[in-house]
């Protein structure tokens, strides 16, 4: 056994509005750069849809994460060493830009410049990449915005696999959910292995999944590795950039900038211990319905004495052994099995897990035209199909995301009847395994979800990289250093005028229009 | 040609192209790594290099192991196999195989970057040079192929695999070896060198981090430890 920490994140989908706070504030601080203007560290998508890149979740024509091979070994499903260089060259598994969308900005300026004219002037979008006029931007992070386009594109979403997708498409039926999404920094994650230079690393410490910026050599094959397709290539610096985790914050113990902002309290944060040693194995289970259990398999209880023992052999501090006790992650996770990954048949176990949505009964429940088991609706006749959730969530198996949606279901009647009736009903709870402690706990940290519940981070400890604090010149190193760079010193990431290259693109995402 | 520019070109201007490729090269390397990248402009345009960039790749790479091991085997060693007349027929034809693909693949290449609009918007000044070069460089490695057919002892190439060697090992006298050759040689030779000039301050630097390592990494994953 080899335990390791990471800090893992869940969202509460039941509670996501989709305002896109998370996408813009993450925007603001980590691609509001020339090159990733098209790229969104997170993004919000409305589901049903194909998302952004278009397709993203269909590998069968991305190729991005893991296949298991007929001798059990896994393989990223690109392919082999061989096979993944001789892609180099030209990859043709890479997304083109279009797939994302053409980066724009509009022309504020003519608005003020144009004189006096019969009339209105108006701000046309105009591309970043070659400063032409654009007749109209064609896909984006957020293209299907509460169901927008038409629902024959929209149900080529992948998650309709195994369903009878015909009647969604009505009036009547359609449902919705938002889906925010961001790299979710796995356990075996695919860009790593993919990538040519070695230049992508997991962090042993918190698990924070990174790209070395001056080791990348712009292979791109991390891109098409990624079956989230949270990789995006920089197209001015020529370097692949992903999501940091907000790293810099995590180290002082502050929420990442997409959780901080959430106005909806969606977002939790928390430790998660694993063993290291049984990741493999745990991604190479045949069954893909089986994923979602053997990554659960692999973390541990940090209340238990053995791994708490173990935990401290391996280097996890205590601080954050305090962490994982108290982590609403592991809560949500494995104590109360709710929170489930996205699409674990990647196999490349995501830490980054979901709560899936409850979403209105048919209004004939209501009217007692359908029978319930007498104490809770029967998720069956919720709008959002289970099969659909379960397609997301656990490679297709229902029963989990089933009993998930039960007992959050069950939390409600329970609360509804003490807080409004002032009965407590535990009939509801047995009903779905849970005791009066626990739902309170739930209720506590799900539906009040303060800060400091939500937000259980304990912070980086640098002097422990090495024997003692003062053998360490690393943490002496870095204290007034300049934090995140690219590389190049104390840069702000826009490559700087030399002899090796100067850059062809101003930063464009204050509205200045690049004239082609 | 005057015995000076003789003597600069082909016994002087090698060594500072050398001086400048390498020097330059790790100078990059340790100032602004983060510059040192292949510059793919895939994502932005794909359309074209399936063709393009894989011909031009696999023939350059083939064209460049050929003149290095051409140039650079020692007379005795080869001629244990083949005589220098064989030899010059083996490089005339194989030479002519790889340029062509190579050909194929850079007007592709070069096509697709002065026309297509999104890619003449990325280009640096330097990607249109390094291409052109090399395209200029390649039709006249080609044309060489007709002067060479004009006589088939080998005697020309032989010249030429000696001014090589006698500059990777410093001896004197290797521009002699150049003087009576035929301007097409020269002009390929000179232009080559420049091609070494130039390129530690192009792409061309990703050729130093071709990631064969990436064969022998044991198993996929990387994780650092802190610090």
């Amino acid at each position: 056994m080899k335990i390791r920490a990471q800090i893992g994140m869940v969202l509460n989908l039941d509670k996501c509005i989709g305002c896109h706070t998370c996408s813009v504030t993450c925007k603001n601080v980590w691609t509001s750069r020339a090159g990733v203007e098209y790229a969104w560290f997170n993004n919000v998508e409305t589901k049903p849809g194909v998302g952004y890149p278009r397709h993203w979740e269909d590998q069968s024509r991305w190729n991005g994460g893991w296949v298991r091979k007929e001798n059990g070994k896994l393989q990223p499903k690109m392919g082999g060493k061989f096979r993944l260089l001789a892609k180099i060259f030209a990859n043709p598994d890479l997304p083109e830009i279009d797939d994302y969308y053409e980066p724009f900005t509009f022309d504020y300026g003519h608005l003020q410049t144009s004189g006096e004219a019969k009339d209105v002037p108006t701000a046309r979008a105009h591309s970043v990449l070659t400063g032409q006029k654009m007749e109209k931007p064609e896909w984006g992070p957020n293209w299907e915005e509460i169901l927008g386009g038409e629902f024959e594109k929209r149900s080529a979403d992948y998650n309709f696999k195994d369903i009878e997708k015909e009647m969604y498409g009505e009036f009547e039926n359609t449902f919705m959910m938002y889906l925010p999404r961001l790299c979710e920094h796995c356990l075996n994650p695919a860009c790593v292995a993919a990538c040519p230079s070695g230049a992508i690393y997991k962090r042993e410490e918190d698990g924070i999944v990174l790209i070395d910026q001056d080791k990348c050599r712009g292979w791109r094959m991390c891109v098409s590795g990624c079956p989230y397709k949270k990789i995006y290539f920089n197209w001015q610096s020529g370097k692949s950039e992903k999501c940091t985790f907000c790293y810099p914050r995590i180290e002082n113990g502050d929420p990442t900038v997409c959780s901080e902002t959430c106005v909806g309290r969606i977002r939790y944060l928390g430790v998660m211990l694993y063993d290291a040693d049984r990741i493999q194995e745990a991604a190479s289970v045949a069954d893909e319905q089986a994923l979602y259990e053997a990554q659960c398999d692999i973390f541990l209880d940090p209340h238990d004495p053995a791994v708490i023992a173990q935990a401290k052999a391996d280097g996890v501090p205590d601080s954050w052994m305090e962490a994982a006790r108290n982590s609403p992650v592991y809560k949500m996770a494995m104590e109360w099995k709710i929170a489930f990954p996205l699409h674990p048949e990647y196999r490349t176990l995501p830490m980054v897990w979901y709560v899936p949505p409850l979403s209105p009964i048919q209004s004939r429940y209501e009217e007692g035209q359908i029978a319930g088991d007498g104490v809770i609706p029967d998720v069956s006749q919720l709008r959002i199909p289970v099969k659909y959730l379960a397609n997301m969530l656990t490679g297709g198996k229902e029963q989990p995301v089933a009993h998930a949606l039960e007992r959050m279901l069950a939390m409600r009647a329970f609360m509804r009847a003490k807080h409004v009736d002032g009965v407590i009903d535990t009939g509801i709870l047995d009903h779905v395994g849970l005791d009066i402690e626990t739902v309170e706990d739930m209720y506590r940290i799900m539906a009040l979800a303060a800060y400091e519940d939500r937000y259980v981070i304990p912070t980086n400890h640098r002097e422990y990289s090495g024997d003692t604090p003062f053998e360490n010149e690393i943490a002496f190193a870095s204290r007034s250093g300049c934090g995140f760079s690219f590389g190049d010193g104390c840069h702000g990431g826009r490559p700087k005028k030399s002899l090796f290259g100067t850059p062809t693109h101003e930063n464009t995402m204050s509205g200045n229009i690049r004239r082609g | 040609m005057s015995y000076y520019l003789n003597e600069f070109l082909f016994g002087i201007y090698p060594y500072i192209a050398l001086v400048v490729m390498f020097g330059g090269s790790i100078l990059r390397y340790d100032q602004n790594q983060y510059s040192w990248k292949a510059d793919s402009s895939q994502l932005i345009a794909s359309r074209g290099l399936r063709v393009g960039s894989n011909l031009f790749h696999v023939g350059i790479i083939l064209l460049f192991f050929g003149h290095l091991v051409g140039l650079l085997t020692p007379e005795w060693l080869y001629e244990l196999a083949i005589t220098p007349a064989t030899k010059q027929m083996l490089a005339m034809v194989a030479g002519g195989i790889f340029g062509t693909i190579c050909f194929i693949g850079m007007t592709v290449l070069l096509h697709r970057r002065l026309t297509n609009p999104r890619v003449r918007a990325t280009s640096k000044p330097a990607d249109l040079l390094i291409l052109v070069i090399l395209y200029v460089q390649l039709i006249l490695g080609l044309a060489t192929i007709p002067f060479s057919a004009q006589h088939l002892d080998g005697s020309s190439m032989v010249a030429l695999a000696e001014w090589a060697q006698h500059i990777v090992t410093f001896r004197g006298g290797a521009a002699d070896y150049v003087a009576g050759q035929g301007i097409v040689f020269k002009l390929h030779i000179v232009l080559g060198l420049t091609i070494f000039l130039i390129f530690p301050f192009t792409r061309l630097v990703h050729v130093f981090s071709a990631p064969f390592k990436y064969l022998f990494r044991s198993g996929y994953q990387i994780v650092r430890k802190r610090g």
